[in-house]
């Protein structure tokens, strides 16, 4: 994978950028890009053989999240199978994967502790460890993962907002240390909820962290469309320029990849 | 006639033909997909095209109460509505009347229903039944019968038997002086009761002007024993140059069976619906793909398949996408569509090419490799000529 920012429009923080992501793609992803979401690592309603009829190789860009494969297949059943873009027949796409989604994995931050991330599924309040996570990371093989996160809603108390930070950044390392390839292909979780100082703090640090690029979370959980500028540029203006940036839920200025949260249920 | 129907080979009664028809030529035995409201679930008409599918069956009930025969006959007709390319048949809309509804009274004019949509009683007569078919303008239309479930004994067969040929005789006459500017084939629908079935054949004064004939009634709770038996009345008494389509069969097995007996054409919703259950259809039989053993199972549904889910996909992956994703369904139906396609293929081509016993023989031992084939399949066999004696073991060997 290679990212290239170009130029940010003068006046604005937006910026135009290329993703190369390797295989038979010759020609980048141009950014800013959406990602499709998939349940259990296919989009909705279209089956691969239908995939191809949609633009390349901007809808190769393909959201996926470890969580859905809770239940099964076991992850050594994956490893065996030879990984997610086999298990799936997509192997020309590029999966990007986090825990949550829109529909079925649905951060629950009253059940997240010290010991893991806690998501409603269909199956059920999960907790998440960091090593479990990473675990079906290794197994999926997606091609970029972000780091497990403690996302918040906008009105838990400034304490509990600090406490998602600070474990945010230690699931971080941990995820880091437990990944068999030092981290590659690792985007850094930056959370920070509401607070203009805690965002400024996570991303500053995720930054200090030797990563691929940036996952911003933590939006879309109850805080109002006028903060998000502002929060988002805290985050923005404490990252390297050079590095890819992703958001999920909403699109602003400044970022480069999105996950929307509403195609799926448009469409359906 | 906008039908033709030419036999390319034969094994005592079983089959193969080409039938043209004026959207596609086809080849039998055939398995029609069902696409009750214009569609098949879970695929699209690409998918379709390219496992095989020559001819689609529409629900004319369905259709006519959504989106409505006229939308559709302003709209171009239904092979433009759904972009359907290839051959279309219609049923007469009879069967959903009488299964669906709970107030179907059927009398001399016509089935008198409520309808579903405001409860208002309703009339559907042989006349407006091919009016209707006429506007979905399907290659195939079907005469509305008059249907009596297959467990009913006495007067009340006889009953239907001769209002049907009364009906019959008024969708022709709709079908000749209303519908001349539509090229099209009528089906007429040839009810084989247990008791009915000779008497029929003698009554019906089976004139030329059919194209085919649908063998209906059946698959409504009969036994197999009966249900056989049937088939294999009607076919022996129907005329040889045309074509024999058995409704709502169904089973893998049946279709073999019936083929061998000198049927044609089926339809059935089971390889779909049962798709939908998480069941797969393969040689052996099925395959639940829900059961916990699948979790596991990095083989792919059928390893004789060549479809796109059996060359993608394992069984420990559709495992966890069964009943529980809508792409599960999706993947499965078209699995076995695929096989049910491939099914009708080897049945046309084994007969074309003098091997159709030893295809049969093979299916058989592939299902039944105990040697346990039910009595009632080779009873019918046995009736169409067809030597199974290898594939069963002798009665007493089953009980050791």
């Amino acid at each position: 994978m290679r990212f290239v920012a170009a130029k940010a429009c003068a006046g604005s923080r937006a910026r135009a950028g290329a993703l190369y992501i390797g295989g038979n793609s010759a020609a980048p992803i141009e950014t800013p890009s959406l990602m499709i979401s998939t349940l259990k690592g296919l989009p909705a309603f279209i089956s691969r053989d239908h995939l191809g009829d949609l633009p390349a190789p901007d809808s190769h860009l393909l959201h996926v999240s470890p969580i859905h494969f809770l239940d099964c297949p076991a992850t050594k059943t994956i490893c065996t199978i030879g990984g997610l873009h086999q298990m799936v027949g997509l192997h020309d796409h590029f999966f990007i994967a986090s825990p949550r989604d829109s529909l079925e994995s649905l951060p629950e931050s009253d059940g997240t502790n010290k010991l893991g991330a806690s998501f409603e599924t269909p199956s059920g309040r999960q907790l998440v460890k960091p090593s479990a996570y990473m675990e079906m990371i290794t197994s999926l093989m997606p091609n970029l993962w972000a780091s497990m996160a403690d996302e918040v809603p906008a009105w838990v108390s400034d304490k509990r907002n600090k406490t998602s930070v600070d474990r945010t950044l230690r699931w971080l390392d941990e995820c880091i240390n437990l990944d068999l390839e030092g981290g590659k292909n690792v985007l850094g979780f930056v959370v920070g909820g509401s607070s203009i100082e805690e965002r400024k703090r996570c991303a500053t640090e995720v930054a200090a962290r030797n990563v691929s690029g940036f996952w911003i979370g933590g939006f879309g959980l109850g805080e109002s469309i006028e903060e998000r500028p502002a929060l988002l540029h805290a985050v923005t203006d404490s990252l390297p320029e050079e590095k890819l940036r992703l958001v999920s839920g909403l699109s602003l200025p400044g970022v480069d990849i999105i996950q929307p949260f509403l195609s799926t249920e448009i469409a359906a | 006639m906008a039908l033709k129907f030419e036999v390319l080979g034969k094994f005592n009664r079983a089959r193969a033909a080409q039938l043209t028809l004026p959207h596609f030529i086809c080849q039998t035995p055939l398995f029609m997909p069902v696409g009750t409201q214009g569609t098949i679930k879970g695929l699209t008409n690409i998918q379709l095209e390219e496992i095989g599918c020559q001819l689609i069956l529409g629900n004319t009930y369905h259709l006519a109460l959504r989106p409505g025969a006229e939308l559709i006959d302003e709209l171009g007709g239904l092979h433009k509505f759904m972009n359907w390319k290839r051959a279309l048949l219609t049923d007469s809309g009879g069967f959903q009347m009488v299964s669906l509804l709970h107030l179907a009274d059927i009398t001399e004019q016509g089935v008198t229903f409520q309808s579903p949509v405001d409860g208002k009683p309703m009339l559907l007569t042989p006349e407006e039944s091919i009016q209707i078919q006429n506007k979905i303008g399907a290659d195939i239309i079907m005469a509305l019968d008059d249907v009596v479930k297959t467990t009913i004994t006495g007067p009340r067969i006889e009953e239907a038997m001769y209002r049907t040929l009364r009906w019959i005789d008024r969708c022709i006459s709709e079908f000749i002086w209303n519908c001349a500017r539509r090229i099209r084939s009528c089906f007429t629908r040839y009810m084989c009761q247990r008791f009915g079935g000779p008497r029929f054949t003698r009554k019906a004064n089976l004139t030329s002007y059919w194209d085919s004939y649908a063998i209906g009634g059946l698959v409504g709770g009969e036994d197999k024993d009966s249900f056989w038996r049937v088939v294999a009345q009607c076919t022996a008494s129907l005329p040889e140059d045309k074509p024999r389509y058995v409704m709502g069969v169904g089973y893998p097995l049946d279709i073999v069976v019936c083929s061998a007996l000198g049927a044609d054409m089926y339809d059935c919703v089971y390889p779909t619906r049962t798709a939908r259950f998480g069941t797969a259809l393969v040689p052996e039989g099925i395959l639940k793909l829900k059961n916990r053993a699948m979790a596991n199972d990095e083989r792919p549904i059928d390893l004789t398949c060549s479809c796109m889910v059996c060359k993608n996909y394992t069984r420990a992956y559709l495992h966890g996408l069964v009943t529980k994703d809508a792409m599960g369904s999706q993947l499965l139906s078209y699995h076995n569509l695929s096989y049910m396609m491939r099914l009708s293929k080897n049945l046309h081509t084994s007969i074309v090419e003098g091997r159709f016993p030893e295809f049969v023989r093979g299916f058989l031992q592939t299902q039944f490799p105990r040697g346990d084939v039910p009595e009632w399949v080779c009873n019918a066999m046995e009736v169409a000529g067809v030597d199974i004696s290898s594939c069963c073991t002798p009665l007493a060997s089953w009980h050791d």
